[in-house]
This record gives C-alpha cells, sequence and structure tokens, in this order.
C-alpha cells in the first residue's frame, strides 16, 4: 500500500516519462529517416486542398457573432437541465419549482430576442426598423 | 434531505429582489408588444415596480432576519442601504423620462437595466456571505456597465462603457480572488464564520489574510472610486447619460459602501489594525486628489464625477474609524449624498440639452434669472456639497469627524476639513455663475421644467434640508443599525 505523496505519485511520473520518451523518440526517428521535400505545392496551407484565393481577413457581418452568442447563450443554459434531472428524485417538487422559474427565464429572454428580430437573418438593423 | 429549502419567510425577505427581477423581465417582454420605440409606460411600470420593491423592502425589516441559511442577512443596515438605493433609482427614473425623449433612445432596456442593477444593490446590501456579496456586485455592475453606454452612437458613452467595464471586470476579479483566499484560509464564506476563525485561537497567517483583505479592498475601492482606483470615474461619469451618471455616484456606491463596511467591520474586525493604515491612506488620497483635480475642470458632469472622488475620501474617514459612530455616520453621509448628487446631476440634465451640448460651467451662467427654482434647488444642493449647515451635507461630514476624531485619527480630520475648504471654491464658482452673470447661449435655450424634472428636483432638495435640520430621525436609526451589525 502507497504510503506517501512520492510514492503515490510514482506510477503518474512513470507514465509521464514513457509518453514524454515514445512521442520525442518517434518525432527524432522520422526527422533522422524521414525525406524532405522542398517545392511550392507542399508550402501551401493544404497540400492536396482547395487552392487559396484570398486573405481570411474580411468584414463580417455583425449577425454571424449575434447567432453565435445567441446559440452559446442558450447552449449554456440548457446544459443546467442535465444536473437537475440527476438529482430531481431527491429534491421534488423545490427542484421542479426552481427549474419552472429558471425555465420561465430562459424563454422570456428567447421571446425577447426573437420579437427584437435578433433571429431574422434577412432583417437590417434592429433598432431602425422600428422606427 | 429537506424537499423544501426555500421557507416562506426566506421568500419575505427577498421580497425586494424578486420584485424587482420580476418586473425588469416583464418589462423586457412588453416591449416588444408595444410597438413604440419609446413609451412613457415604461418608466411609470418602473416606477411601480421601485415603490412596490420599497414596500417590500419596509416588509421585510418588519420580518428581518437571516434568509436561506444564512447567506443574506436582513436587518436594519442591510434595510438602510436597500431603502436608499432604491430611492436612488426612482430618483433617477423621473429626469430620465425628459433626457431619454430628447436624445430618441429607447425606454424599456434602459429601465429594465435599471432594475436588475437596483435589484443587484438590493442583494449586495443584505448578503452575508462573500460569494452573494459577488452576485450582486455582478448583477449591479453588468447593467450599469451596459447603462453607461445607453446611448449608442454617442462616441463618449462607448468609451465610457468599454472603460467601464474592462476596468470594473478586473476590479471584480481582484476581489474575487481576495474571496478565494479567504476560503482557502479560513474555510468558510460566512462574513460571521470569517470573524470567529480570525479571532479564535486557530486564526491562519497575517500574510493570507492580510493579502485577501487588499485584494478586496482594491475590488471594493474601484467601485466606490476611491483613489488610487479612481481613474474611471470622470471619463465614465462625463461619457455616460446624465442621469445614469447621477445613479452610478449614488445606487451602486452606496450598495458598495455597503459592503464594504459589513465586510471590514465583521469579517476583518480582527485584523482591524492592519487595514486602517490602508483605508487611512486611501481616504486621505481621495480627498486630496478629487478635491484638487475639480478646481481644474470646466466640465461639469467631469467636476461633479472628481467630487464624488472627494466625497468617497469623506466616507473612507468613517470607516478609517473602526467604531459603530463610524458606520452610523457613513450610513448617513452616503443617505445625504445620494439626495444631493443625484439632484445636482439633474439640473446637470435639464441644462445640457440635445446631444449633451452645455455640459460646461460657464453654460450655467445667469440661470437665476431664467430658471429662478432650477437654480434654487442647484443651490441647495451645492450648499450641501459644500456643507454648509441646516443640509444634509453639513451633519454628515460632522458626524464623520466627529468619529474619527473620537477614534483618535486627529491628522486625518485636519487634513479632511482643509480639504472641505479648498472643495468650497469650486462649488461656489458655478453659485457665481448662475447669480452674478447674465444669461448665455445655453440658459436662453433652456427648455421650461417638466412635471417628472421639477419632482426630480423638489424631492432631493426636500430630503437634503430634511436630513439638515432633522438629522436625529436619520442617525438614529442608522446608530441602531449599526449596532446590529456585529
Amino acid at each position: 500500500m502507497p504510503t506517501s505523496y512520492t510514492e503515490l505519485y510514482f506510477p503518474v511520473l512513470v507514465q509521464a516519462l514513457i509518453a514524454m520518451g515514445l512521442a520525442g523518440g518517434l518525432l527524432t526517428a522520422s526527422y533522422i529517416l524521414g525525406k524532405r521535400v522542398r517545392n511550392r505545392v507542399k508550402d501551401m496551407p493544404y497540400e492536396s486542398g482547395i487552392v487559396p484565393t484570398g486573405d481570411a481577413r474580411q468584414r463580417f457581418s455583425v449577425k454571424f457573432y449575434l447567432v453565435a452568442m445567441l446559440f452559446i447563450l442558450f447552449d449554456i443554459e440548457a446544459i443546467f437541465l442535465y444536473p437537475w434531472v440527476v438529482v430531481y428524485r431527491e429534491l421534488k417538487m423545490f427542484a421542479f419549482v426552481e427549474m419552472l422559474v429558471f425555465v420561465i427565464l430562459i424563454l422570456s429572454g428567447f421571446f425577447y430576442m426573437w420579437k427584437k428580430g435578433a433571429l431574422d437573418w434577412s432583417g437590417t438593423d434592429l433598432s431602425r426598423r422600428r422606427r | 434531505m429537506p424537499g423544501n429549502f426555500a421557507t416562506a419567510s426566506d421568500v419575505i425577505r427577498f421580497l425586494p429582489e424578486i420584485i424587482l427581477a420580476v418586473m425588469g423581465t416583464l418589462l423586457m417582454i412588453l416591449d416588444p408588444l408595444l410597438h413604440r420605440r419609446s413609451s412613457n409606460a415604461f418608466g411609470h411600470l418602473s416606477i411601480l415596480a421601485l415603490a412596490g420593491a420599497l414596500g417590500g423592502a419596509i416588509y421585510a425589516y418588519l420580518n428581518g432576519g437571516p434568509a436561506f441559511g444564512g447567506m443574506l442577512m436582513v436587518d436594519g443596515f442591510a434595510t438602510f442601504f436597500g431603502v436608499l438605493v432604491i430611492v436612488a433609482g426612482i430618483l433617477t427614473i423621473l429626469p430620465s423620462y425628459r433626457f431619454l425623449a430628447r436624445q430618441g433612445a429607447e425606454t424599456s432596456e434602459y429601465h429594465a437595466l435599471l432594475l436588475f442593477s437596483v435589484a443587484g444593490q438590493c442583494l449586495m446590501v443584505a448578503a452575508n456571505d462573500l460569494i452573494m456579496v459577488f452576485i450582486g456586485l455582478e448583477i449591479s455592475s453588468i447593467s450599469s456597465y451596459i447603462l453607461a453606454g445607453y446611448l449608442r452612437e454617442d462616441k463618449r458613452a462607448n468609451e465610457a462603457s468599454l472603460k467601464y467595464f474592462l476596468l470594473g471586470s478586473f476590479a471584480t476579479a481582484f476581489f474575487l480572488y481576495g474571496v478565494a483566499l479567504i476560503y482557502g484560509s479560513t474555510g468558510t464564506i460566512n462574513l460571521a464564520g470569517v470573524n470567529v476563525v480570525l479571532s479564535g485561537p486557530g486564526a491562519p497567517s497575517l500574510v493570507f489574510v492580510g493579502v485577501a483583505a487588499a485584494l478586496m479592498f482594491v475590488g471594493l475601492g474601484f467601485k466606490v472610486s476611491a483613489a488610487p482606483f479612481q481613474v474611471w470615474t470622470p471619463d465614465v461619469y462625463q461619457g455616460a447619460p446624465t442621469p445614469i451618471s447621477a445613479f452610478l455616484s449614488a445606487g451602486p456606491k452606496a450598495a458598495a459602501f455597503a459592503v464594504f463596511l459589513r465586510i471590514f467591520t465583521t469579517a476583518f474586525a480582527p485584523i482591524g489594525h492592519g487595514w486602517e493604515p490602508l483605508v487611512w491612506a486611501s481616504a486621505l488620497l481621495s480627498m486630496t486628489i478629487g478635491n484638487f483635480a475639480a478646481l481644474q475642470q470646466s466640465n461639469i458632469k467631469r467636476m461633479l464625477a472628481y467630487s464624488s472622488i472627494a466625497h468617497a475620501g469623506y466616507v473612507l474617514v468613517a470607516l478609517t474609524a473602526r467604531s459603530e459612530v463610524g458606520t452610523a455616520a457613513a450610513m448617513f453621509y452616503l443617505a445625504a449624498y445620494a439626495f444631493m448628487n443625484i439632484g445636482a446631476f439633474a439640473v446637470v440634465s435639464h441644462l445640457s440639452g440635445k446631444g449633451e451640448r452645455y455640459q460646461n460651467i460657464e453654460d450655467f451662467s445667469g440661470l437665476a434669472q431664467k430658471q429662478p427654482l432650477a437654480a434654487a434647488m442647484f443651490s441647495i444642493f451645492l450648499l450641501s456639497l459644500i456643507g454648509v449647515p441646516l443640509t444634509g451635507g453639513f451633519f454628515g461630514k460632522f458626524y464623520i469627524f466627529k468619529a474619527a476624531l473620537e477614534s483618535h485619527l486627529v491628522w486625518l480630520t485636519v487634513l479632511g476639513l482643509l480639504n472641505s475648504a479648498v472643495a468650497a471654491y469650486y462649488y461656489l464658482r458655478i453659485l457665481v455663475m448662475m447669480y452674478m452673470r447674465e444669461p448665455a447661449e445655453a440658459t436662453e435655450a433652456v427648455e421650461p421644467l417638466s412635471p417628472g424634472l421639477r419632482l426630480a428636483l423638489i424631492v432631493p432638495a426636500i430630503g437634503t434640508l430634511f436630513l439638515g435640520i432633522f438629522p436625529n430621525w436619520v442617525l438614529d436609526f442608522a446608530g441602531k443599525s449599526s449596532v446590529l451589525l456585529k
């Protein structure tokens, strides 16, 4: 039975050493044994893919940002439902009421966002539309 | 395991927060249903919500005690500050009607965010545990960041919002780091529990606790705009919509001071000799930097921002006293300050005109000839900010310096009084402009006072004079509440 911290973590140290040795060994082996070809095609971002057509630094519509942000918001909120399901049986009515409050809050946020036109892909500026 | 965590008394003691959160959400849902960009209905509804929350806060006080397993504490202290931030919210909405209409801004989100911010502050002042403090602080701050940049098409407002957001997030992170260290070294986040551990025999090393207290001091010092964490204040107060500047200087500031007082005089009371020099220095720096920088300003909102830094310094003097008298003095001062500063900003909001054009001190010249009422009210607020007798500001300063002397802080008192003398100059300069100059472009163009604005000037003026003539009523309550604190 391992007693001290050092003994307890010794297997971890061994595994780390093996992992580092293996990775380092393989890289060194391919560096020594491998054949290197240098030409234009080899230097392209995707060697056998589509030929790049231009810079990626363009201006994107803010709609992409909006959709991504809303996705993250609602995704994270939905994740709260998973732990709730696990403890629901123990907490009974309390858990139900609390989750009801939470879901109502999410739905009112969703309603607000929808009616404000945040999901309207073809729409113009949100605030000017209702002026 | 009990099936019911929140008892009826928990809900009653949490009533103001519930009312504000529900009404804020309701305003956001109502907005798309009413197909109008700007409407006074939202203002009326949020005043209704705040009035409801005021009733709720008083009802909660009558049924006071700990709530949610000691995470919240509804006592006199919490109620005093709860009522203060709710009244600050109401006084912010009154001049906002005209302001929002003039700027052509949307009204529903403005009021919803204001309600959320007040809800966060109510939570802060009742919080009895460090995580609750943090949650309240975040609710209040995030709404304030958005409100500071509410006029999206205004460059200054954008700058104000971004600056406030970036620096504010940093400050909150500092605070949270302090909380983590406290939990790590004492094993509890309950304020009374921290006090017990720190004064007990197995108290953790002062290094950990001292660093934690210092980190929390940085976070809270930022929120109350105390030097040397004050740099954001002038830019934010200048760029934010004027009623919001008024709100920031009253609501979030009072709530942050409430947290400051509660944490440092309960949880950190055993290491008081350790943090006293820190607060001493910060108080002196805030007063001096605030007052001397305010002398240089030509923009009235920047001047009021620097004066707000100086006033934070005066309240820190009361905190340095480390006594119940000091706590009561700070409470009284914050109440008086909320009234006079919101009133002063309401006058600025009234005069500044479309696009916030007239905000220079020269623009006030001759206001007394054009609008005697506005000028008279502004004079009351300015005299109170100076600390002239018969106004709330006088008794606020009087009690603070009295508390400081009782705690033998002679030097701080002397330097504070000298500072007040310096401050008189820049407030009096505006009085001279209003009464002894001929009307200029801004005062010629000033609109007649709307009913909302009239109320927004008269109510704080009555409050200021009431605190100045009958200070005992409020001070007694503050004194009782500060004893309850421990």
